[in-house]
């Protein structure tokens, strides 16, 4: 059976052209999809059943008792830190805050240590964007930013960017300028027209430069910034204004370098005095497929679009205090649910130290390093390739995960909703 | 022993994607358990076809596998994110939540020693 249409359930460009061949409920083809998205929807190795650790070994036992025994850690947790999310629905996503708010919990998503500066600076800023159909169909100067999209979204150029033709922009990639800006010479640099190399942990600097160039005061600006020519900043400023529509992505190289917040603060600042000059907008390269949808749940289900602590009866949001890897820094919780996630893979060591420590459980399909340091293990279905749901895109478009072969597993809402009303039933409520 | 200081960089590659989901994997070891560096930079560390070598922060140290790719510059080493990089990178998140993942000061040696697997890489956090 071919199935068409379906999304690709990796990163934020949520490819929805993918074309899946079935047979025998097993994905025998993937077609469209990148290397990274033909991977993960033709499957790896999984976790089959649930497991809880006893003596050091990870022992099989049942969904029930498995269920039983999360909700078992939870209440007797006095500060339970509930993270991941970026990797399934956002109906689990719901039912995941529903849980935290019930424990008191600390729930946080994997974009603390991805775009989570970038929110801090949306929050301060704002952000002059769009939907990428719009700048499929309109733009004309394109600038990835400290961001790598021929590794992290390969199809991001080929769909939303240089090469599609649009309504305004027939010439295809003929008619569009592509410009890189980053501190090494990524593969994206490949198939740019410019790129500028700037020296590490100097973006916030260069992007002064550009906005004092563009206010007309070059002169105060050095004959070199961040490694970077006095030219060729006052060229790309010229670039800026000459295009009818430019789009900075910009990528973990502002996020994760010296600066952080700051750094994407100065950039959208720079996007929103281009528009004296022209249109101009700007937009974060979100990474997971569905870390812009945690991000929005979280928000209206909160106020708040992640590091959201319970304790005090009402949603509490502070990054830095709240945010996952701090409380671990900090020895402060005394218990996690990891769901969609492999913070053992992905955070610093001193924080692994802590989760190491203390009960832990996994709600994931795959075996990962989270699930060596776990307590209990439950394995889920996989989003998008086994269950619907919604994502949402990079550019905040909400779009339907679609299910094409039936699941061995239960989903992600399924298991947190048994988790709820297990944990109902211990408080006796 | 030759060593070097860097600046360390951890970030996305393809195939450490591909298998982002198969981490138990040997084909994840070899794709996110490397080190990569200008060719100038690993010529001075005295490894002519391929070796290892040891990174070293304030914070931790790992054993990877060194990569040349000349289009870092010199003095610049990337380690794709994920387990092996995060035994290096900066922990402090400067009060806004995020770990310091790129830029930090690093010492890159020649070693001897073999890649730790993720099994030995969490038996060591316990």
């Amino acid at each position: 059976m071919t199935i068409t249409d379906v999304l690709c359930p990796f990163c934020g460009a949520l490819c929805d052209d993918v074309v899946v061949e079935v047979e025998n409920n097993k994905i025998v083809e993937v077609k469209e999809a990148c290397e990274m998205g033909v991977s993960k929807m033709m499957g790896h190795e999984r976790i089959t059943t649930p497991m809880i650790r006893e003596s050091g070994e990870l022992k099989e036992t049942t969904y029930e008792d498995a269920v039983d025994k999360t909700a078992e850690i939870l209440v007797n947790s006095i500060r339970p830190l509930i993270y991941g999310w970026s990797s399934t629905t956002c109906e689990a996503h719901k039912k995941g805050i529903e849980l935290a708010e019930e424990m008191g919990a600390v729930i946080d998503n994997t974009a603390s240590v991805c775009h989570g500066p970038s929110i801090l600076a949306i929050q301060n800023v704002g952000l002059p964007s769009c939907t990428l159909g719009q700048i499929k169909n309109r733009a004309d100067l394109i600038i990835y930013w400290g961001s790598n999209q021929a590794e992290a979204h390969p199809r991001h150029m080929s769909r939303y960017t240089s090469f599609p033709r649009g309504f305004f922009s027939e010439e295809g990639r003929k008619g569009k300028k592509v410009v890189v800006v980053d501190v090494r010479k990524t593969t994206t640099v490949e198939v740019a027209d410019e790129f500028i190399q700037v020296a590490p942990g100097e973006d916030y600097p260069v992007l002064s430069a550009l906005r004092a160039i563009l206010a007309g005061e070059e002169d105060i600006v050095p004959s070199c910034v961040g490694g970077v020519s006095k030219e060729r900043l006052i060229e790309l400023v010229e670039k800026m204004k000459d295009a009818r529509f430019g789009v900075i992505f910009f990528g973990l190289g502002l996020t994760h370098t010296r600066g952080r917040h700051n750094n994407v603060v100065n950039a959208i600042s720079l996007v929103r005095e281009l528009n004296a000059h022209t249109k101009f907008v700007i937009m974060p390269m979100r990474g997971h497929y569905n870390v812009t949808g945690f991000n929005q749940v979280c928000t209206w289900e909160t106020g708040f679009p992640f590091a959201v602590d319970f304790s005090r009866g009402q949603p509490w949001y502070n990054p830095g205090e709240t945010s996952a890897v701090d409380i671990l820094n900090r020895k402060e919780c005394d218990s996690a649910l990891i769901v969609a996630s492999d913070p053992a893979a992905h955070f610093p060591r001193k924080s692994v130290e802590h989760l190491a420590k203390i009960p832990l459980i996994q709600i994931d399909p795959y075996p990962n390093p989270t699930m060596e340091l776990a307590d209990v293990v439950i394995p889920s279905a996989i989003a998008g390739v086994e269950v619907e749901g919604t994502a949402y895109r990079m550019d905040k478009v909400p779009i339907r995960l679609r299910k094409v072969i039936e699941p061995n597993h239960l989903s992600d809402e399924e298991i947190l909703g048994r988790i709820l009303d297990k944990v109902r039933e211990r408080r006796g409520e | 022993m030759k060593k070097i200081d860097v600046k360390l960089i951890t970030g996305r590659l393809v195939e450490q994607g591909i298998h982002l989901e198969n981490k138990m994997s040997d084909e994840y070891l070899k794709a996110a358990a490397v080190c990569e560096l200008n060719e100038r930079d690993v010529a001075e560390l005295g490894i002519r076809d391929e070796g290892n070598v040891r990174v070293k922060s304030r914070f931790g140290e790992v054993v990877v596998m060194a990569k040349v790719n000349n289009e870092n510059p010199a003095g610049i080493a990337f380690i794709p994110m994920g387990p092996w990089a995060n035994r290096v990178i900066d922990p402090d998140t400067g009060g806004c939540g995020m770990p310091h993942y790129k830029g930090m000061d690093a010492e890159v040696g020649l070693s001897y020693e073999s890649i730790p697997t993720i099994k030995e890489l969490m038996e060591d956090v316990k």
